[in-house]
Formats: structure tokens, C-alpha cells, sequence
């Protein structure tokens, strides 16, 4: 195991941010902490560097426990949600950095800070301020930095948080790739189910300062350990004590047996997907997922009566 | 017509209330043609008091630029009990009469005070004596470097100083590589306002000095004592050397600072 984190605990005066955390990362393992806004995915991957004192519990990486060393003794690489760039120094000595501090002999920096650039592909804006960068090229100097180190594991706190959609899923597959070439231990917090389904091996669910769930995403998403991990990973709809996926819902035009009635109130197109959002007689709002191709086969309408059936469901005792 | 009112009621103030009387100065300085001005600038009790204006300013303004980053620091970077206190505090010299300050110091190392016996035992003279000037002058001229840097440390926030931990950077390289080059406006410009500020000092280090000529005179306190003595053209002309020291430091900072949107 590269990172344990065992039984951990942190408040903020009255704020429970984790409670008795356990997890362990494995060693080359992509892993996403996924969770909502306050349920302690930043304050885990905070601790894990340093950045935060837990209350109780220990941090172990690569065999040594950290918990009382400073950040710049556990040999993270970390990167910010806001970039955290040195704003008085050029793109080639921010990324600079560790090793000028770490004393490296100039040539040395040189090939180093040279190879990462090339790697993040800002080989040409070397002498530009962070301030000259757009959002996404920041980002990529702030990996660069952290890399320039060669950290034990790399730990990125909603890297993507601030950027727009289309460069947020360049940079998203960019990572990817790298991360399959370096094979750094790399833990990445992300509030976006679909960028950690996307990008990780491994999924860590957390809600409220506890750890939900730990699976790869297909399980994640197939065996939803409970229902906060199935309503958050993916949609589902509720059917008494059962969850239906959207796309586990039967449209039909005609009753039988084992159908509940609905209204159409919206019909969402999505390109290939086509999003209906239903109402159930009982005032309950239904999701269903279908296909562009029989989405027109139905020729669906806006207040029209329709039939649904599930036809797979999930229940937690 | 708006924008032109509040030009004119703008420029208008500022001429009243600043250009005004300096005009004034300078033109009675001259009057008497440059040959009166040099002379009077080069007798040798005026020489010691530039000289002994600018050794106070030397000590105060260093020790202030560094006391006032730590604080800056304290407050805006550490949780403690008492910070609120800390931070109030730093401004009380700014809401303090200076003759309130020199009075304090009199009572505290004058005969009869809590540290005379201790100063006067060690054979060390405090009153009417360069260290009380210094203390006189560093306490007025205490706020000016945390108050410049105060906003700005917050607004630069704290990630930058936690990404150079991450990076391997102790404290001390992290204040030095990081923190520091990202303040560093504040502080020159808390630096220039604090020299201001003491190389203008009247009324705190008049009280606790006793202004013997030729020893402990500032420049200030050798204005007053040339117009009480009558000599007119001697208290113009350090007047207008005092003056010419600060627009010389108003014009070096303008020069120094970075143009807007340049990358700090």
C-alpha cells in the first residue's frame, strides 16, 4: 500500500469534517475521493499532505507514518483547486521550484524543468507569468511543479474545479494518459461522479466525514453499497422501498399488469439520449432514459399517459 | 460638467491646503537669493540636525519594517488568544497624541519612573538622549508597515505559501522565495510612509529630548527653534530641505512601482 490513513479525525470547532476515517490507496493506483461539498473529501486529502493536523488517528506513506511531519517532509506533490501559482515568477521557475529548493545542480534543473514543460506542453510560454496563462495552461504548470519532485503520490484537490467543461475533460484524459505513463500514485478529489467514474481506478465515496463506499467504478455504480451511493452515483428513481436507474425503466404506451401509470411533463433531448421526465399518479416525479431511435418510435408528447415498468431494481435492507 | 466640478472642488482643495503654503515656503526661502539658503543650510548645529534626524530615522524605520511584517504576519497567518487585541493595538499610535507618547516615556525613564533606576544604575541615558528619540520615534511610526501589509496578505491568501510546503520549502524559504516577493509593494510603501512619518516627527521626540542644540535637535525641532529666534530664513530653508526630502521619496516610490497590469 502506498497511502494508509487510519482512523482519522478532524473537526473544525463545531464542524465534523471526518469521522473515524480509514482507507488505503494502493501503490500506482489512480483513485478519485468523490463526495459532495462537506463531506470531507478536501480536508482527507489535506491531511494525507500535511496541509491539516487530524485530531485523531495516523497518516502512513510508503511504510513511514507522516502524521507529524510537515508537508514538505512527506514527499507529496500537491495541486490546487485555484492553481496556488507563484504569481512573481515565470512558468519555468514556478515549475522550478522544488528543485531549486532541493539544491540541484543547475544542469540538472535545466533537463528537468525542460522535460516537463515538454510532458504539460507549455514548451514556448517558459518566460510568461502565470498571469499571461489561461486557466487550463495554469493548471498544467501546477502538475508540472508537483511532478518536478518526483512525489510518492500526487494528490489533486478538484484540479479541474475552475475550468470549463470541454477543457475540464481534455485535461481529464490528459491526466489519464499521464498517470499511465508515470504510474505515480495519484489521489484526486472531485465533487463530478462522472470525472471520477472517468479517470479512476478506484472510487472512494464519502458523505458527511465517513467513507460510504471503496470499488472500481463499474461495481460503484452496478453494486451501490447503500442508498447515498446510489442516489449520488448516477441518477435513480425511487419505486416504494426499490431504486431504478433511468435506463432501467420500460416505456410503453399500453397497460399491462405489472405498469404504473405516469404523465410526460418534459421530454429533454440530449443528442443520442432522450431524457423523459414523468409524473407519477401518486405526484411522484420518474426519470426515464431511452434511446434517441425509441424515443421516436413512441412518438412521445408532453401530457400524454404512458406506462412504466422497471426492469431492474435495487433494494437496501 | 459634473466631471469638471469635481476636478475644480479637487484641485482647488489640494492647492489650498497643500500647494498653497509649500509655495509659500519655498518663494520666502529664495528671497533672499540661494547664497542666504546654502548658508544657513550649512551651519554646523542645522548640519548635526539633518544628521541626527536621519540616524533616528535609520534605526526606527528598519526595526518598524520588521516588527511590522511579523505582526502583519501573527494576524493575518496565526490563530492566538489575544490576536484582536494585537490588531487594535497596532493602530494606537495613530489615534495617540505624539505628546501623549513623549509624556509616557518621560514618566517611565524620568527621575522617579519604573526603568530610572535601572538605566541610571547601568550608567545608560535614556532621556533627553538619542534612545528616547529613537523610542519616541518608533512608536509614532509604529503602524505603517502592518497596516500596508495586512491587506495584502490576506488577499494573496494562503495557497501559494502551503503549494511551497508541498514543494519541499521550510518556513523560513517559503517567507523568503514566496511570501515575501508577493508583499513586497505593501512593504516599500510602508517603508516610505514610516521614513515619512519619522523623519517629520515633532511632538513626542520634542517632549523627551529637551532639544539642546547641537545635540538632540532634530530638523523639526530646529525649525521651531530658528523661528523662535527669529531667524526667518533659517526656518525656511530646513523647512524646504525637509520638504524636498519627501517629494524625493514620493517621486522614488512612483518611479519604483510596477505599472498597472504589468505582472507583479
Amino acid at each position: 500500500m502506498s497511502i494508509v490513513v487510519a482512523g482519522v479525525s478532524k473537526r473544525f470547532n463545531e464542524f465534523v469534517a471526518l469521522e473515524d476515517v480509514s482507507v488505503e490507496v494502493a501503490r500506482g493506483s489512480l483513485t478519485a475521493l468523490l463526495g459532495p461539498s462537506g463531506s470531507g473529501k478536501s480536508t482527507l486529502l489535506r491531511v494525507i499532505a500535511g496541509l491539516e493536523q487530524p485530531d485523531a488517528g495516523s497518516v502512513t506513506i510508503s511504510g513511514l507514518d507522516v502524521t507529524h511531519r510537515p508537508p514538505q517532509d512527506r514527499g507529496v506533490g500537491f495541486v490546487f483547486q485555484h492553481y496556488a501559482a507563484f504569481k512573481h515568477m515565470t512558468v519555468w521557475d514556478n515549475v522550478a521550484f522544488g528543485l531549486t529548493i532541493r539544491r540541484r545542480p543547475k544542469h540538472q534543473i535545466r533537463t528537468r524543468v525542460a522535460e516537463l514543460l515538454e510532458l504539460v506542453q507549455l514548451e514556448g510560454l517558459a518566460k510568461r507569468y502565470p498571469a499571461q496563462l489561461s486557466g487550463g495552461q495554469r493548471q498544467r504548470m501546477g502538475l508540472a511543479r508537483a511532478l518536478a519532485v518526483d512525489p510518492e503520490v500526487l494528490l489533486l484537490d478538484e484540479p479541474f474545479g475552475a475550468l470549463d467543461a470541454r477543457v475540464r475533460k481534455e485535461l481529464r484524459a490528459w491526466l489519464r494518459r499521464l498517470h499511465d505513463e508515470t504510474h505515480t500514485t495519484t489521489v484526486i478529489v472531485t465533487h463530478d461522479q462522472e470525472e471520477a467514474m472517468d479517470v479512476a481506478d478506484e472510487v472512494v465515496v464519502m458523505n458527511r466525514g465517513r467513507i460510504e463506499q471503496v470499488a472500481g467504478p463499474v461495481d460503484l455504480y452496478e453494486r451501490p453499497a447503500n442508498e447515498f451511493v446510489m442516489t449520488f452515483v448516477g441518477q435513480a428513481n425511487r419505486l416504494g422501498d426499490a431504486f431504478v436507474r433511468p435506463h432501467d425503466l420500460e416505456l410503453v404506451l399500453e397497460p399491462n399488469g405489472a405498469t404504473r401509470e405516469a404523465m410526460i411533463e418534459r421530454i429533454v433531448h440530449l443528442g443520442f439520449e432522450v431524457r423523459v421526465e414523468l409524473l407519477r399518479e401518486d405526484g411522484e416525479p420518474l426519470s426515464v432514459q431511452l434511446t434517441r431511435d425509441d424515443a421516436e418510435r413512441l412518438e412521445l408528447d408532453r401530457g400524454q399517459i404512458v406506462y412504466v415498468r422497471p426492469t431492474r431494481q435495487t433494494t437496501f435492507t | 460638467m459634473r466631471k469638471v466640478g469635481l476636478r475644480v472642488v479637487a484641485l482647488g482643495y489640494l492647492g489650498l491646503v497643500l500647494v498653497g503654503p509649500l509655495t509659500m515656503v519655498f518663494w520666502r526661502t529664495f528671497e533672499h537669493g540661494f547664497g542666504t539658503f546654502w548658508s544657513t543650510l550649512s551651519e554646523p548645529n542645522t548640519v548635526h540636525a539633518f544628521e541626527l534626524t536621519l540616524l533616528v530615522a535609520a534605526i526606527a524605520v528598519p526595526l518598524n519594517t520588521v516588527f511590522g511584517i511579523v505582526c502583519a504576519l501573527a494576524i493575518v497567518r496565526r490563530r492566538f488568544p489575544g490576536k484582536g487585541i494585537v490588531n487594535a493595538f497596532v493602530d494606537l499610535p495613530l489615534a495617540l497624541s505624539p505628546v501623549v507618547v513623549g509624556l509616557s516615556l518621560f514618566l517611565l525613564y524620568g527621575r522617579g519612573g519604573w526603568f530610572y533606576g535601572f538605566f541610571t544604575g547601568h550608567g545608560v541615558r535614556i532621556l533627553f538622549a538619542l534612545p528616547s528619540m529613537v523610542l519616541a520615534t518608533v512608536f509614532v511610526s509604529l503602524p505603517f508597515v502592518a497596516r500596508e501589509v495586512v491587506p495584502t496578505l490576506r488577499e494573496i491568501g494562503e495557497e501559494q505559501e502551503q503549494a511551497a510546503h508541498t514543494l519541499g520549502a521550510s518556513g523560513w524559504q517559503t517567507f523568503w522565495r514566496v511570501t515575501l516577493p508577493s508583499i513586497r509593494w505593501a512593504v516599500i510603501y510602508g517603508v516610505v510612509l514610516t521614513t515619512a512619518r519619522c523623519l517629520g516627527e515633532y511632538g513626542a521626540v520634542a517632549v523627551v529630548s529637551g532639544r539642546i542644540e547641537g545635540k538632540t535637535e532634530t530638523a523639526t525641532l530646529r525649525v521651531q527653534d530658528q523661528y523662535e529666534n527669529f531667524n526667518l530664513a533659517g526656518a525656511y530653508g530646513i523647512s524646504l530641505a525637509l520638504a524636498a526630502i519627501a517629494v524625493c521619496v514620493l517621486v522614488a516610490m512612483t518611479m519604483l512601482r510596477p505599472r498597472e497590469g504589468a505582472p507583479a
